[in-house]
C-alpha cells in the first residue's frame, strides 16, 4: 500500500527572491532518489504540500511546469508557521514534497481553444506553470490564441518579470502586463486587471475558455467583466485556496459542499462553483 | 451461515484461548464510563453494557497517532527525511462492538479506503481487526439506528454477530474472518436456532420508537438547504465544542501536527472538528466558515446533504444518539434532520 | 414554577412589544430528560417555548459576549454575576441589556441522577422542591435539596446582583455553607498526592473544549491552545498538554469565576473541571475578599493595585 503521507525527499536546488519586498520567494527542488521525478509527474495547475519536518506542510501550487525537466519549482508567500520557516532555510537544505496532488486545468477540453488567462499578485505560480507548458513547441500548435492580463501592484511585484518580458516580445502570445498606480519606465497597461481584462480581452465564444486566478478582491470584479465579454460560466475556470492539512480528500475540512478543494479541485469551472456554498 | 451457541460458563475460557491469537478489545470501565480498551489478562470486556461513551471508532483511528517520524540531526545520514513509523498490525478482536457503530466503521471506510488514495493507518488497523458485534435488545431512547439504513441486528462491518439469550449467547458468523474466530476460541457447538434471531430481531427493532424521516433529503438542493431560515435557531446555542464530533462514530476529520523532542521529530494526526473555528482559518486571517452558524450548518449539512449526495450510501448518521446525549446545549441531530429534510425553498 | 414561566414570559412579550429590547435569551424545552436549551425570541410566538426549572444550568451570559443588538436576557444568581464581569470587561454595556432576574434555589445534578439509576431515565418531573424521576422499572421521588449541582449546593449569591425586573420575591440565601471543603483537602495533600488527584481527574479529558466554551470568561479571540505563533501547547492528547490547558484557563479565570458550574455541567466526560478553578476562587475570597462579579463599580483584584497591598514585590 502506498503510504500518501510520506513526502520525497528534495534538496533546496536554488532559491531566488521573487518580489521587491521578498515576501516571495522562488524555490527550486531537486529529488533526492531517483525514479521519485517520474512518480511525482504532474499537469499544469495541480499543488503539492512542502513538508517541512518538525514544522509542517503547506499547500502550494506548483510553478514549474510539466516541460521543465530535472527539478520543481514553487514560489511561496511568507506567511504562517510553515512558509516563515522555509523563507529561512537555504540552498541544499533537505527537506519533503508530497504530491502532485488535485486536479489541473481542464487541458483534454483545453485542446483546440483559444484561452485567456487573467492573473493577479501572487497567485501566478500554476498560471505560469500553464504558460510554459502551451508555449512548449510540442504544445503550441495544440491551442489557439493565448492572451494573457496579468497584474500586480507595481512592477517589482510581478513575478517571473524576466520571462513575462521574453514572452511580450514573441508573437504566438498576447501579453497583457498591468500595474494598479503609473510607475518610472514602465512601457505597459496601468489600472486595475480586471478593467484592463474587459478593454483587451478576447470576446467568449464557444471556442474560448477563461482562466482566472488571483486575490478573491480580483476574482470578484473579474466575474462580470467575463460574463460581459460572453463567457459562460463553464467556460470560466479558476483555481479555489482553503485551508488544507491532507491534501488527498480525507482530513475533512477544505469541503465546498461536497467538493473536497484538496482533491475535486482546486480546479472548477464558475458553473461548479455556483452550485456550491461560497465558503473559500 | 451457522450459528454457534456459546454457553455463557464457557465464555471467559473461550476468550483465554483467543488471547495469544489476538490482542483483545471490548468496553470496560474507565473512571465513571466505559471505553473500548484494550484488555489485560484475564479481563474480560462488559459485552452487555447498552453501549460505550465513546464510540469504539478509536480502535481503528486513534484520538491521537503517529504517522511518521524523523531526525533533525545533521550528523545523522537520514536526516530531515520523512518516514512512515513501524505500526504493530498483528490480529485484534474487538468484543462488544453495537450494529451501529459497526455500520458506522463502514461508512468512515467509504472516507479513508479510496480508488485515488488508501489511508494506511485507517485501512491496516481495520484489517486487523476482528469484530464481534452485539445485538441491541434494550435500546435507549435516543437511539434511532431503524431511521438510519441500520438497526439494532445489522451486519454491516461485522465479522460475528452475538445475541444474549439467557443463559447463552447466539454467535452468527458473518465473515471468513469471523468464521475463524469462532473455531479459534472452540466455540462449535452448533445451533438450531436461527429462527430465534429473526423474531428478537423484529422484537428489537420494535422497540426503537425514536424516527427520523430522511427520504427526501437527497432530492433537496444544497444551495436551498445552506439557505435555509433555521439555522439562526438551530445554532443559537450551540457552545461550538467538539462533544457531537468527537463522540461520534462517523465523524473522521483529524488535524495533522509535527511534534519534535531534541532531535527528533513526529508528524502525528489527531481527531479535529468541524466546530473549532481553527478548522478551516487560512493564514490570512480570513475564515470561510466564520460564524457559528457556518459551522453547526456544516457539521450537519455534511452529515445529512453532502455526504448522501456524494456516496449514495445514506444519511452519515448510525443513529447511535451520542452526541444527542452528550451535547451540553442538547442541540439534537434528529430535530435538525426533521427539519431539512421537511424544508420547502420558499421559491 | 409555573409563576416563574408566566411571568419571564408577560416580561419578555412586554419588553418586545415595547421594542426595548430586539431578543430576548432565555431557555426552551430540551428534547432529554433534565435538558434544556438555550434559546432566543425575536417575536411573540418564540417566547412562548420559554421554560423555567430545575434544568436552567447553562450560564446564559455566554451568549451575550459582544452582541450588538439590546438584548432582555433570563439570569438566575450566577449569570448575573457573569453578566457583571461580562459588563466590566467591556464584552456587552449595560445600556444594553434588561436583565430579567430569576431568583434561584439551585439546579439539579443531571449526571449524579443518571448514575442513580441502572437503567435509563424516560422522565423527570418537579413539584414544590420534589423531583420525580421515571424509568424503565422505576418511580423515584427524590428531594430537590439531594440532588443540586455541587456548585448550586454551596451557593451563597442565588439572587441575580443585578436586574432590571425581577420575576419572583427574592429567595433567601443560604447562610453557614463551607464553600471549600474540597479545596482544602487537596490543599492538604502532599505534592505527590496532588499530582496524582489531577492526573486522575483529567485522564479521561478528550480535550473536546466542552468546559472552556461553556464558560462565560473564555471569550478570548484566540485561546492560547488554539495559538499557532508561537504554539504554546501541542494538541495530542499528551497528559502535559491536557494539564496545561486545564491549569492555564484556571489561572486565567482567577478573579473572575463566579463557580457557576458551567464547565462541570458541559463535560461529556464528567470530570469536575471546578477543582481547579474553585482553588483560584478561594484564593482570591482568602487573599483579596474578593468574590467576582458583585459590582459593576469595582475593579477585579487583578486588574487593581492597592498602595496598602500586603505583598512586597509590587512596591
Amino acid at each position: 500500500m502506498i503510504n500518501p503521507y510520506v513526502p520525497y525527499p528534495v534538496r533546496i536546488d536554488d532559491i531566488q527572491i521573487a518580489t521587491e519586498d521578498k515576501s516571495l520567494k522562488t524555490f527550486k527542488f531537486v529529488f533526492l532518489n531517483e525514479g521519485d521525478e517520474e512518480k511525482f509527474a504532474y499537469k499544469a495547475g495541480q499543488f503539492a504540500e512542502l513538508s517541512i519536518p518538525g514544522k509542517g506542510e503547506i499547500p502550494i501550487g506548483i510553478a514549474s511546469s510539466p516541460v521543465e525537466k530535472g527539478f520543481v519549482m514553487f514560489t511561496v508567500f511568507k506567511a504562517g508557521v510553515v512558509t516563515s520557516h522555509l523563507h529561512n532555510m537555504k540552498v541544499g537544505d533537505i527537506m519533503g514534497i508530497r504530491g502532485p496532488l488535485g486536479n489541473w486545468y481542464p487541458w483534454d477540453i483545453l485542446e483546440g481553444k483559444n484561452i485567456f488567462i487573467i492573473g493577479g499578485g501572487f497567485a501566478f505560480t500554476t498560471l505560469r506553470s500553464s504558460i510554459v507548458y502551451m508555449l512548449d513547441p510540442a504544445n503550441r500548435d495544440k491551442f489557439g490564441t493565448i492572451d494573457v492580463v496579468y497584474g500586480a501592484r507595481t512592477p517589482g511585484m510581478l513575478l517571473y518579470k524576466d520571462e513575462l518580458i521574453e514572452w511580450g516580445k514573441r508573437d504566438d502570445i498576447n501579453m497583457h502586463l498591468t500595474i494598479d498606480r503609473e510607475a518610472p519606465d514602465w512601457d505597459y497597461h496601468v489600472g486595475m486587471g480586471p478593467n484592463i481584462a474587459e478593454k483587451v480581452g478576447p470576446k467568449g465564444d464557444e471556442k474560448t475558455f477563461a482562466i482566472a486566478c488571483g486575490p478573491p478582491i480580483m476574482i470578484k470584479f473579474t466575474l462580470p467583466v467575463l460574463e460581459k465579454l460572453g463567457y459562460s460560466n463553464d467556460q470560466i475556470i479558476l483555481s479555489l485556496e482553503n485551508r488544507m492539512k491532507c491534501g488527498i480528500g480525507m482530513c475533512g475540512r477544505c469541503n465546498i459542499g461536497k467538493e473536497l478543494v484538496c482533491k475535486d479541485g482546486p480546479v472548477f469551472t464558475l458553473a461548479e462553483i455556483n452550485q456550491t456554498p461560497r465558503e473559500y | 451461515m451457522k450459528v454457534i451457541k456459546i454457553d455463557k460458563t464457557k465464555w471467559a475460557e473461550g476468550l483465554n484461548k483467543l488471547r495469544s491469537d489476538y490482542q483483545l478489545i471490548g468496553p470496560v470501565k474507565k473512571d465513571k464510563y466505559h471505553d473500548f480498551q484494550m484488555l489485560g489478562k484475564d479481563q474480560l470486556p462488559d459485552v452487555e453494557l447498552l453501549n460505550t461513551r465513546m464510540s469504539p471508532k478509536s480502535v481503528v483511528f486513534p484520538q491521537s497517532e503517529v504517522m511518521l517520524e524523523y531526525s533533525l540531526d545533521e550528523t545523522k545520514e537520514d536526516h530531515h527525511i520523512i518516514k512512515e513509523v513501524e505500526k504493530d498490525a498483528s490480529p485484534r478482536a474487538v468484543f462488544g462492538i453495537r450494529p451501529c457503530d459497526a455500520k458506522a466503521l463502514m461508512l468512515v471506510k467509504l472516507n479513508f479506503d479510496t480508488s485515488d488514495y488508501k489511508d494506511p493507518y485507517w485501512i491496516k488497523a481495520f484489517e486487523a481487526s476482528t469484530f464481534i458485534g452485539m445485538a441491541c435488545d434494550d435500546p435507549a431512547s435516543t437511539c434511532f439506528c431503524t431511521s438510519t439504513g441500520c438497526g439494532p441486528y445489522n451486519e454491516e462491518g461485522l465479522d460475528v454477530l452475538m445475541i444474549d439469550v439467557g443463559d447463552h449467547y447466539l454467535a452468527k458468523g458473518i465473515t471468513e474472518k469471523g468464521e475463524k474466530l469462532l473455531k479459534t476460541a472452540g466455540w462449535e457447538d452448533t445451533s438450531d436456532d436461527a429462527s430465534l434471531i429473526e423474531s428478537k430481531k423484529g422484537e428489537a427493532e420494535a422497540k426503537i420508537t425514536s424516527k427520523v424521516a430522511t427520504e427526501n433529503l437527497k432530492d433537496k438542493a444544497i444551495l436551498d438547504l445552506y439557505e435555509a431560515p433555521f439555522w439562526e435557531d438551530t445554532a443559537f446555542s450551540c457552545l461550538n465544542c467538539g462533544t457531537c464530533t468527537y463522540v461520534c462514530p462517523t465523524c473522521w476529520c483529524f488535524d495533522i501536527q509535527d511534534e519534535t523532542h531534541g532531535k527528533k521529530g513526529i508528524r502525528m494526526r489527531n481527531w479535529d472538528s468541524c466546530m473549532f473555528p481553527l478548522f478551516t482559518l487560512h493564514t490570512t486571517g480570513h475564515n470561510p466558515r466564520e460564524t457559528q452558524i457556518h459551522r453547526v450548518r456544516q457539521r450537519f449539512m455534511h452529515k445529512l446533504k453532502y455526504f448522501t449526495d456524494k456516496y449514495e450510501k445514506g444519511i452519515m448518521c448510525v443513529g447511535c444518539g451520542r452526541c444527542v446525549r452528550l451535547c451540553p446545549v442538547n442541540i439534537d441531530i434528529r430535530t435538525v434532520c426533521d427539519k431539512m429534510n421537511n424544508y420547502a425553498a420558499s421559491s | 414554577m409555573l409563576e416563574y414561566i408566566n411571568k419571564i414570559k408577560e416580561i419578555s412579550t412586554k419588553l418586545l412589544e415595547e421594542k426595548k429590547v430586539d431578543m430576548i435569551v432565555g431557555f426552551r424545552k430540551g428534547s432529554l430528560p433534565m435538558m434544556n436549551e438555550p434559546c432566543f425570541a425575536k417575536n411573540t410566538e418564540d417566547i412562548q417555548s420559554f421554560v423555567w426549572d430545575s434544568n436552567c444550568g447553562i450560564n446564559l451570559a455566554n451568549y451575550l459576549t459582544n452582541r450588538k443588538e439590546k438584548i432582555g436576557i433570563v439570569a438566575k444568581g450566577c449569570d448575573s454575576r457573569n453578566i457583571v464581569t461580562h459588563i466590566i470587561e467591556n464584552k456587552i454595556n449595560r445600556d444594553q441589556l434588561t436583565i430579567i432576574g430569576v431568583p434561584c434555589k439551585g439546579m439539579i445534578d443531571r449526571k449524579m441522577i443518571s448514575d442513580m439509576f441502572d437503567s435509563e431515565i424516560t422522565e423527570v418531573t418537579e413539584n414544590n422542591g420534589k423531583i420525580t424521576v421515571k424509568g424503565n422499572g422505576f418511580d423515584k421521588t427524590l428531594e430537590k435539596t439531594e440532588v443540586l449541582q455541587e456548585n448550586c449546593a454551596i451557593c451563597i449569591h442565588r439572587n441575580p446582583v443585578i436586574y432590571d425586573e425581577l420575576v419572583a420575591k427574592e429567595v433567601e440565601e443560604q447562610k453557614d455553607v463551607d464553600r471549600y471543603e474540597d479545596v482544602r483537602n487537596i490543599e492538604a495533600m502532599s505534592p505527590e498526592d496532588k499530582w496524582k488527584t489531577f492526573d486522575d481527574l483529567l485522564k479521561t479529558c478528550i480535550r473536546c473544549y466542552a468546559c472552556r466554551n461553556a464558560c462565560p470568561l473564555c471569550y478570548c479571540p484566540t485561546c492560547f491552545v488554539d495559538e499557532a505563533k508561537p504554539q504554546w501547547v501541542g494538541k495530542s492528547q499528551d497528559p502535559t498538554d491536557t494539564r496545561t490547558f486545564h491549569f492555564l484557563r484556571a489561572f486565567h479565570c482567577a478573579g473572575r469565576c463566579t463557580d457557576c458550574g458551567a464547565c462541570v455541567r458541559a463535560c461529556p466526560m464528567g470530570i469536575n473541571v471546578r477543582a481547579f478553578t474553585k482553588k483560584l476562587e478561594k484564593d482570591c475570597f482568602e487573599l483579596f475578599n474578593w468574590e467576582a462579579g458583585l459590582s459593576i463599580e469595582e475593579r477585579p483584584p487583578l486588574d487593581t493595585f492597592k498602595p496598602g497591598d500586603p505583598d512586597e514585590f509590587i512596591k
